[in-house]
Parts: C-alpha cells; sequence; structure tokens
C-alpha cells in the first residue's frame, strides 16, 4: 500500500486547539459583516445626510414673508392718463410715511428697503389693470425683501453685535412694529414657480428654468427617441454580423461613457460656433442632451427587444409577414413597455445634467421666461448653478429649494419608469 | 483482515424520519437510514427523486440554501448534527463533499489542496503544508500527473484530473465521511474508470456515500445501495441484493428500466 | 417662417399619402390584383414627399447662415475689410447680426446701420426662398409618387428599403457624434497648438491662463501647461476612491454574502437613489455642507484646511460613486459561479472565507473593470468640482490644499463670452482632448477587462 491510513494525519476535530481556532474563524467572519454593514450604514448615512440638509435648508424658500400694507394712490404720483409711468417710488414712500410717521426723509431710504424691490411694480400692475384705484388706498401683500425675510425665518440672530448683523437694531424694530401691528404674514412662496429669475431673492423663481428644461427635454425627447429606437431596431433585428456594425456597437458603448463636458464642448464647436446657432437655447441644450441620451435609449430599446421571444417572430413571419412588418407590427409594440422605461430613466439623467447646458451658455441671466425653444433660457440644473454662487443669502435656501423641486421631477420620472415596467412586466 | 478493513460496518451516519422542505415543496419524506463506515453506499434513484437533497443534508449545505428547512435526526458517531451547539463549519470539515461539476478554485494546483488545511490551521508551518499537499494529491491518484507543475492554475487541468484535483482538495482536511455528487456526471468514461477506481481505493480509510445516476456504476463501486423515488427511500440494502433480488417493485422498476 | 416650412411638408405628406391612398383603393376595387396592398402606396407618397424637403430644409438651415455672413461681408466698404483677420470679421458679423434684431448699444456707425438693413433683407429674401423651394420639393415627390401608383408596383419593398435607409441613419447618428467630438477638438486643439507649443502644453508645470494676452505675448511663457491640472485632477481622483472604494466593496460584499433578501431589496434601491442625483445637486451638497465642515473638523484639529480643498469636492465625488463601485462588485460576485461558493463551504470555510478567499480573487477582473470606470467618471466629473475645487492650479498632492481639475478649468474658461480666438478659449479644447483621450483609453481598457472576465464565466 502506497499510504497505509496509519501515515495518514488523522485530526481530532474535537481537539481544543481546534476549537480556539474555529472561534477566531468565526470572530474574522463576525468583523467583516461588521465593516460591510458599517460601509452600508455609511452610505444611507449620507444619502439621509444630503437629503435632509437639503431639506433643512430648502424648506424655508417655500414660503416667503410678506407685507400688507395700504398703499395710497394719488392722483399726483400717478397720472391717471398714463399709469404705467406713475412714481410708484413714492406712492411706497408715502405709503410708509402713514405706517412710521416718525421717521425723516434721510431715514426713509432705510425703511423704503423693508419692502422688496418689485413692490413698486406690484403696485404698479395692480393701478394699471384697475385704474380706478388712482385717488383711493389699495391694499396689496407685497414681498418684504431678502434681509428681512431672512430676520423673520429666524436666520439672523439678534443677539450678535449690531456691527456684524446685516440688519440694525432700528431696522429690526421697524419690522417688529410691522409685525406687532399684524401686518406681516408668510404664505406660500408662489414666486417661486412664479416668477423667472431675478437678482432679488425675493422675487426670484423658477418659472424660466421650469421652461427652459421643458423645452430642452421635449427637444432631447424628440430626437432622441426615434433615432434612438430605429437605430435599436437596425441593430437589433437588421444589421448584418460584421466588422462595420460591430464598430457601431463598440461606439455606442463608448459614448455612453464620454464624460458630459465633453458633449458641451462638442455643442459649443459644432452648434454655435460652426452653424451659429442661438446660444443659450433651450433648442441647442436639447440636442446636446439627445446625443447624451441616445445611447441609453439604444441600450434600453435593444434590451427590450432582446426579450420579446423569438417564438412571436417566427410565428408572424410563419404567416407570411415581411420582416419589417414582423417587427414594427408585433415586436415592437411587445417591447414598448421596456423602451419607455429606458426612455424616462434616460430623459430624468438628461434633466438633471449641468455641464454641457453651462458651456452653451445656458447659464445666462435671464429675467423672462422662454417663449420659445429658440430663446435664450436657463434650465433646472442650471438655475440651481448660478444661484448656488449668488452670494445673496435668501440664495442659498432658494438652491436648495430648487434642487428639492428637481428630486421631486426626477423621483416622479423614475416612480413612473418604476410603474410602468411593473404593470407591463411580462413572464413569457 | 488487514488494518484497513477495520471499522468497516460500524454505523457512521444514522438518519431517522428527515423530512426537507424547499419553500412548499416537500423534497424530502421520512428518510430513515444508516450508513456504515469504510463503506460505499450509493444513492441511486430517478432525477428529482431527493438524493442529492439527502446527500446535501448530511453536511449541511442545505443551510446555504434560502428556504429550505430539515427536519428529523441526523447523527454522526451518534452526535446530532443538527444540535444548536454543532457549527455547521466544523461539520463541513469532518463530512467532506465532492461535486458533480469539477470545481477547482482559480487558484494553483498547490492551494487548491492546501486551502482546506489552511483555513482550519491544520499545518503549523510550510514544511507540513508541503506534505499534506503531497500525501492528499497521492491519495487523490493525481500526484505524478501534477507533481511537476503544482503552481499551474487547477483549471488548466482536464476534466477528470480536475474532479480527482477536487477529491483530493475534500481530503486534504482529514475528513471522515466523503460525500459524492454525481462525480463522475460531467466525465468521459476513461476519466469515470479512474475516478471509481479512487473511490474503491478510498473507501479503505473514509466512509464514501456516493450519489449516481447509473446504476453500472453503483453496482460496480458500492457495496450499499438505496433507491430514492418521489423523495422517498424506497429500498435500502446490500448493492448485490438490491440489483439481483428487489424486494420492492418500484425497485424493480427501476432497474429494469421502466421508470427513471 | 420655419414653422410655415415645416407644416408646409407635413401638409404635403399627409396630401401625398391620401393621394395614393385614395388611388390605390380605387385600382383595388376595380378588381385589379394589386402586388402591395393600399397601405405601402400611401406610405410610399408619404415618403417621397416628406423626406426629401426635410432633407433639403436641414441643410439649407445649416449652410444658409454661412452664406448670408459671406454675402453680408462682401459688401462692406473695403476700408472696413481691409487687413481684418477671420475672427475680427466673426465679431463684425456678431455685431451686426444683434444690431438686426434690434439690439443697439448707443448710435451704431452708418455703414454698420446699413449692413444691418441688408442682412434682415437677406434673411426675409432667404425665408421666402426656402418656403418656396421647399413647397417645390415636396409637390414633386407627391406628384411622382402619385403617378407609380399601380397594380404591379412594388410599394411594400420601396418603402421597406426607405425605413432600412432612415434605420441605417439612425445608427449612424452616433457614429456622427463621435466624429464630431473627435473633429471639434482636433480643429480647435490645432487652432491652440498653433499658438502655444504642444510639448508646452504636455510638459509644463504651469498653468495661468487668465494671464492677460496680449498681441505681442502670444501666450506668455509657460502660462498653458497642464501638468498642475492634471495634477489636481489625479489628487480629487484618489480622494473619490479612497472614499467610494471601501465602501462600495464592503457594502457589496455585505448585501452580496450576508444580507438578507429583504434587506437586499431595500438597500440596492436606495444605493441607486445615491446614483440617481444630478451632480450639480452633489457640487451644492459639497459647498453648503461637507466643505464647512471639513474646515471645522481641520480647525479643531489645528490643521489649516483650504476652503476649496481637494478633500471636500474628492469626498463628495466619492460618495457619488459608491453606488457605482458596489453594483459593480455586487455583479461581479454574483457571476462567480455557485458551484465555486459551495465548493469551499464544503470544505468548511466560513462565509467570510469563502468571500476573502475564493469569490473576491476571482471576481476580481470584474471589479477591476467597474474600479476603471469608476475612474474614467471620477476623471470626467464637472459639476461637483466646478462648485467645490479650486480654480488656481497648483503642483500639489496635499489634498487639504485647493487644487483644480481639467473639467474646472475647462467650464472656466468657457462661461461666459466665448470668442473662437484666443487661446484661452481654445486652451479649454486643448484640454477637452486630453479628458476625451484619457478617459476613452480607461473606459476602453475597463470595457474589455468586463468582457474578457464575461466571457470566464459564460
Amino acid at each position: 500500500m502506497k499510504d497505509s491510513p496509519a501515515s495518514a494525519p488523522r485530526v481530532n476535530w474535537k481537539d481544543p486547539q481546534l476549537a480556539a481556532t474555529l472561534r477566531a474563524r468565526h470572530a474574522r467572519e463576525r468583523r467583516l459583516k461588521i465593516l460591510g454593514l458599517l460601509s452600508l450604514g455609511a452610505a444611507f448615512a449620507m444619502l439621509f445626510i444630503l437629503l435632509a440638509s437639503l431639506a433643512a435648508s430648502g424648506y424655508k424658500a417655500f414660503v416667503q414673508t410678506h407685507v400688507t400694507m395700504d398703499f395710497v394712490i394719488s392722483a399726483r404720483n400717478v397720472n391717471p392718463e398714463n399709469p404705467e409711468k406713475g412714481k410708484y417710488r413714492k406712492v411706497i414712500a408715502e405709503s410708509l410715511q402713514a405706517v412710521f410717521p416718525e421717521v425723516g426723509r434721510k431715514e426713509m431710504r432705510q425703511l423704503r428697503k423693508i419692502l422688496s424691490n418689485g413692490a413698486q411694480y406690484m403696485v404698479r400692475d395692480a393701478v394699471v389693470a384697475d385704474p380706478s384705484l388712482i385717488g383711493g388706498v389699495l391694499r396689496l401683500t407685497v414681498p418684504v425683501s431678502d434681509p428681512y425675510d431672512q430676520l423673520n425665518k429666524g436666520e439672523i440672530d439678534r443677539t450678535t453685535p449690531e456691527s456684524n448683523r446685516r440688519l440694525s437694531d432700528r431696522e429690526i424694530a421697524w419690522f417688529d412694529r410691522l409685525k406687532e401691528a399684524g401686518m406681516i404674514s408668510t404664505p406660500f412662496n408662489k414666486a417661486l414657480f412664479l416668477n423667472a429669475d431675478s437678482r432679488f431673492p425675493e422675487l426670484a423663481g423658477l418659472k424660466g428654468a421650469l421652461w427652459g428644461s421643458f423645452y430642452a427635454l421635449l427637444v432631447c425627447f424628440l430626437l432622441s427617441f426615434p433615432l434612438g429606437i430605429g437605430a435599436a431596431i437596425w441593430l437589433e433585428e437588421f444589421a448584418p454580423k460584421n466588422r462595420f456594425t460591430d464598430i457601431i456597437e463598440v461606439n455606442i458603448n463608448n459614448l455612453a461613457a464620454v464624460p458630459s463636458v465633453v458633449f458641451g464642448l462638442l455643442a459649443l464647436a459644432v452648434f454655435l460656433g460652426w452653424f451659429n446657432l442661438p446660444r443659450s437655447a433651450a433648442f441647442v441644450g436639447g440636442m446636446t442632451l439627445a446625443l447624451m441620451t441616445l445611447p441609453t435609449i439604444i441600450i434600453a430599446t435593444r434590451a427590450a427587444l432582446k426579450a420579446v421571444p423569438p417564438s412571436i417572430r417566427e410565428a408572424a413571419l410563419g404567416l407570411g409577414a415581411s420582416r419589417q412588418q414582423v417587427v414594427f407590427g408585433h415586436v415592437l409594440p411587445l417591447a414598448m413597455p421596456g423602451i419607455l422605461t429606458g426612455t424616462i430613466i434616460g430623459l430624468a439623467q438628461a434633466l438633471g445634467e449641468t455641464a454641457p447646458l453651462l458651456l452653451i451658455g445656458m447659464n445666462a441671466f435671464i429675467t423672462s421666461a422662454p417663449e420659445s425653444a429658440f430663446e435664450p433660457a436657463t434650465a433646472l440644473p442650471t438655475q440651481i448653478f448660478i444661484w448656488a454662487d449668488s452670494p445673496e443669502r435668501g440664495f442659498a435656501a432658494r438652491t436648495s429649494a430648487a434642487i428639492l423641486v428637481l428630486l421631486g421631477f426626477l423621483i416622479t420620472m423614475n416612480l413612473a419608469a418604476v410603474i410602468l415596467r411593473r404593470k407591463f412586466e411580462r413572464k413569457w | 483482515m488487514n488494518q484497513q478493513e477495520t471499522g468497516a460496518g460500524e454505523i457512521k451516519i444514522s438518519a431517522r424520519d428527515v423530512q426537507v422542505h424547499y419553500g412548499d415543496n416537500h423534497a424530502l419524506v421520512d428518510v430513515s437510514v444508516d450508513i456504515s463506515d469504510k463503506m460505499v453506499t450509493a444513492f441511486i434513484g430517478p432525477s428529482g427523486c431527493g438524493k442529492s437533497t439527502f446527500l446535501r443534508c448530511l453536511n449541511r449545505m442545505n443551510d446555504t440554501i434560502d428556504g429550505c428547512r430539515v427536519e428529523g435526526d441526523i447523527r454522526l458517531d451518534g452526535e446530532d448534527i443538527y444540535a444548536p451547539e454543532v457549527d455547521p463549519v466544523h461539520l463541513r470539515a469532518r463530512v467532506g463533499m465532492v461535486f458533480q461539476k469539477p470545481n477547482p478554485f482559480p487558484k494553483s494546483i498547490y492551494d487548491n489542496v492546501a486551502y482546506g488545511p489552511r483555513i482550519h490551521g491544520l499545518a503549523k508551518n510550510r514544511s507540513e503544508l508541503d506534505e499534506i499537499v503531497e500525501k492528499s494529491l497521492r491519495r487523490g491518484a493525481i500526484w505524478d500527473e501534477v507533481k511537476d507543475r503544482l503552481d499551474a492554475p487547477g483549471t488548466s487541468l482536464s476534466g477528470g484530473q480536475q474532479q480527482r484535483l477536487c477529491i483530493a482538495r475534500a481530503i486534504a482536511t482529514s475528513p471522515e465521511v466523503l460525500l459524492m455528487d454525481e462525480p463522475c456526471s460531467a466525465l468521459d468514461p476513461i476519466a469515470t474508470a479512474q475516478i471509481e477506481e479512487l473511490i474503491d481505493e478510498l473507501r479503505r480509510q473514509f466512509c464514501v456515500i456516493m450519489v449516481t445516476h447509473s446504476m453500472q456504476q453503483a453496482a460496480r463501486v458500492s457495496q450499499r445501495t438505496a433507491f430514492f423515488h418521489l423523495g422517498q427511500l424506497v429500498e435500502y440494502g446490500e448493492t448485490g441484493q438490491i440489483f439481483t433480488n428487489p424486494s420492492d417493485p418500484r425497485t424493480e422498476s427501476y432497474i429494469t428500466g421502466r421508470i427513471g | 417662417m420655419l414653422w410655415l416650412t415645416f407644416l408646409i411638408i407635413v401638409a404635403a405628406a399627409a396630401l401625398a399619402y391620401v393621394l395614393n391612398l385614395r388611388a390605390a383603393r380605387r385600382l383595388w376595387a376595380e378588381g385589379a390584383r394589386l402586388h402591395s396592398i393600399t397601405t405601402f402606396h400611401a406610405l410610399y407618397a408619404l415618403f417621397l414627399a416628406a423626406l426629401p424637403a426635410f432633407v433639403f430644409v436641414v441643410l439649407w438651415l445649416a449652410l444658409s447662415g454661412p452664406v448670408i455672413g459671406a454675402l453680408v461681408l462682401s459688401g462692406l466698404p473695403d476700408e472696413v475689410r481691409a487687413g481684418a483677420t477671420a475672427a475680427q470679421e466673426n465679431l463684425l458679423l456678431s455685431e451686426i447680426r444683434s444690431l438686426a434684431r434690434g439690439q443697439a448699444f448707443g448710435e451704431p456707425e452708418p455703414w454698420k446701420a446699413a449692413a444691418a438693413a441688408r442682412l434682415t433683407a437677406l434673411e426675409a429674401t432667404e425665408g421666402w426662398a426656402r418656403l418656396a423651394l421647399v413647397s417645390l420639393i415636396a409637390a414633386a415627390g407627391l406628384i411622382y409618387a402619385r403617378t407609380r401608383v399601380s397594380a404591379s408596383f412594388r410599394a411594400r419593398q420601396r418603402v421597406e428599403r426607405i425605413i432600412n435607409g432612415l434605420m441605417v441613419f439612425c445608427s449612424l447618428v452616433a457614429i456622427f457624434t463621435t466624429i464630431g467630438i473627435v473633429a471639434s477638438l482636433f480643429v480647435e486643439s490645432m487652432r491652440f497648438f498653433a499658438r502655444v507649443p504642444f510639448f508646452e502644453f504636455l510638459f509644463g508645470t504651469n498653468w495661468e491662463p487668465q494671464i492677460p494676452i496680449r498681441e505681442d505675448q502670444v501666450a506668455g511663457a509657460g502660462a498653458f501647461g497642464w501638468l498642475p491640472v492634471l495634477l489636481g485632477t489625479m489628487v480629487i481622483t484618489v480622494v473619490a476612491l479612497v472614499v467610494a472604494l471601501p465602501i462600495g466593496l464592503f457594502s457589496a460584499i455585505y448585501l452580496n454574502e450576508f444580507a438578507s433578501p429583504r434587506l437586499r431589496a431595500v438597500a440596492k434601491p436606495v444605493l441607486e437613489i445615491l446614483a440617481g442625483v444630478p451632480t450639480v445637486v452633489y457640487g451644492f451638497f459639497a459647498v453648503l455642507v461637507v466643505a464647512p465642515a471639513l474646515r471645522q473638523a481641520g480647525q479643531a484639529l489645528g490643521v489649516d484646511v483650504s476652503p476649496n480643498t481637494a478633500l471636500a469636492a474628492g469626498g463628495t465625488m466619492g460618495i457619488m460613486l459608491i453606488p457605482f463601485i458596489s453594483s459593480f462588485t455586487d455583479d461581479a460576485l454574483s457571476a462567480v459561479p455557485r458551484s465555486l461558493r459551495d465548493g469551499s463551504l464544503a470544505l468548511g470555510a466560513t462565509r467570510g472565507e469563502t468571500v476573502a478567499k475564493v469569490l473576491f480573487p476571482a471576481a476580481i477582473p470584474g471589479i477591476v473593470g467597474g474600479v476603471l470606470l469608476a475612474v474614467s467618471r471620477a476623471i470626467g466629473e464637472t459639476m461637483i468640482v466646478v462648485m467645490a475645487a479650486g480654480l488656481i492650479a497648483r503642483m500639489t498632492i496635499n489634498p487639504l490644499d485647493s487644487v483644480t481639475t481639467v473639467t474646472v478649468q475647462i467650464v472656466t474658461l468657457l462661461i461666459g463670452d466665448t470668442a473662437f480666438d484666443n487661446p484661452k478659449t481654445l486652451a479649454a479644447f486643448a484640454l477637452g482632448m486630453m479628458l476625451f483621450l484619457v478617459t476613452l483609453g480607461v473606459n476602453i481598457v475597463a470595457l474589455r477587462v468586463v468582457r474578457k472576465y464575461r466571457e470566464l464565466y459564460d
């Protein structure tokens, strides 16, 4: 016998030393588990901190401090013939004087800053809409300017020395008097959605950015959806297997991993530089985003087409349909839910994309919402970038609020994708 | 009677009323069997009959499958292997297993065999480990083929060699029982013959339990045979008797090829 | 005018469709055995009416701008045109354009006003010519298609060939995009390297593009060496990986091996949320939370932390990369055949030992591929660094310092008004080309590694 069991190393598995080894091994495994749990916990914690800090700094921007005042519209200041050209700054000053009769001319400049710079235009618009107000009194609720909004929201610490504070003791006293008089309210900040961008935080809103993003996504969808489906169908169902199609496939995969800023450079050089398309236009942004979304849609569409079982193709082909009739009549409709899911996810990515839009100038300061895709506009993410860069305190909260709005859209889109997938998920 | 045969016939594993559920599926029903040491016991039966499931109960590999419940009593040397104080890690070192498809790790031949001794801390130093590796490879009847290339990856070997490597890997931890789940089903006839010869050799030291699809293999290699059908142990006895004079009509049908 | 153009095309297509459909139906009603069903005759007409007209409009729109520009320029007084470089002409042209749009700064010179008027007139002519030509082309297609309706006409084959051609075109868009990227980066970079020597860019250790460059001092010496920018990119990438790698790897290992199916079902979508957050949000988070926190921590420890520390940008980028790394690791671990896992467990290895000694080594190629893709992402990531990293290029590897990256420089050089004639703007394209080449290289290697690895176990 070449190896007898007598010489075999019989292990005594009851050996206490082995039991100790075993305990140490289990302890090592526990450590690995704990490490894993800690990592997972760290990832969760970071997500939580991210969302919590945005919510904490952003929720206050959803309300805005307003003051309700009686504005005396005297014919001296507003000519009934031409109400648009009235001296509304003076109207405001006089109305404030009525509330604070002791304030002198010099301090008036300071006092007037309680109201937002937009107040005079609101009064003007109200008067233009209803000229019968001239000679009477208009009760209107207008936003206060940013520092007072911050004060009302508790962002300004009254205990810090006056010299380090953005509002002087006197200014705070003025505001407190308004508050005691019951003139201050903090309603929902409609301006956040109904106004376009502004230099004044209390007037700045997302309307322009929302429309810009809408136009850009619309263009992106109109281009990338048909192009993506066409390419995917050809590659999946009709393309011959040769070097040329290989190159296309490798190319699509690589395109999906090209940094987004490079697409911005492409758009800047080609769309703006060579074709002279308008700068800052949502149309150009949409075209750029379409090029970036294309690989996502192609890949998703191909996966959806692949998931349709060959038996369906064979059955239709057997009935004498041409290959195109089979694909467009039978395979494509069955693959549609999957394609739409992929498209929604691709559009959601495009909605959050920022860098390429910066390069084509969609970060311009534009105070009116675009009326078409060819007008200068911002988009939601670029608006966030602009506001994040603005020094005024009020913009910090608005940036977070805009991010919450953006995340709201993204969550809605992704949920739609998930629901679509669940609803139409088929088991063949 | 030479020394190697001592212990033959002693009961190594005894199972009583073993039930296995996979979710709602009752995979094994009331299996009771005594398996002897130093012998080859073959489990035969049509596919899906529960023979592999039962085999995997013996080293608690079923624990790794979600939704699998094992009930009943399985004892190794009189100890309940499902007792709460039994560590499955410990148990699996004592009850080695070889799988249907050769599954060498993507490591060198040496590291494949040294894997078990290393994790269990069976060797105090490198020379002891070398000795264990060589002995295991010798007993796996593959030493002569690989002794010059112990650093080559285990996956570079042929299918039959890989399976013998896996057997050598299993014996390197000095188990008492060797479970083999259709060890030859993925191999060609020549490799199969080599493995069968090896199994016959191994029963001198181990309690070998083998699941097989092939009745001829069971007849060639085993001393005892258990026939499973639809999750039940139909018949268990001397191999010769099962094949020549089965007592249950289902066994007879299977052996004569009417079911299976 | 543009909408009217497209309206004409749509109307012509619809009309062509209806006309051919009715003609084919009439044939069919008369008892002719049509080779193709009526719908294909109609579709044939639709394509013939719409496609050539549409292609024409796109080409026309692409070409009319430069042509009109050239016409306007050629009409300028000789003394203005004499000696003007191409760049100056471009500048002049955009000035005239804004003048034509009514955006005048002060009182324009009379010749400029005349040019603007000429531009407006030309644009009007262009619009009418376009409408006329489009109508003509669409009508020609429509009439031709109508004459082709006959029983023996193989309309289906024709339509299918057109559709096939359209699909091939769709597939080529991806190629065109790549060509566009390469061409635009290459052309603009070449213009840059005509002013700044290539090797100075490649090996220079001084990056100060903001220095005003006068005519006589073309690209101040050493101001365009990209090495410090590259170094900054690498510092931030390393910081990001230091955060993302351990957290991503260990969470994936835990989820793959130890977690209950329920925890897995919850944890994976949660990690995906982390991946779906737009980078501009991470950038703001870095500025709002991470950087101040690091600064405070630095003060507590008595370490001087720059407000734009690479740690803030890199760390936040790391958070963004966690789901990336964990999902690649999870996939790679799941791709290891079950038989290896069983083999190890059956030898009495614990699950931990099985992961550490068998599964993880076996999955390494797949994980490496994923990590490489993460690296390429980190290098190309823009918004986080634009918002949280610095602007000044320094030769430093200290992550507490402020560093700048390739993408930061691209964006800062190009934000605002851009004219394609100064090295500052063109430098952004040179950086863009390097960025494209580096990420392309990393991606190709990564995709190859991942694919090789998949073949290994398939």
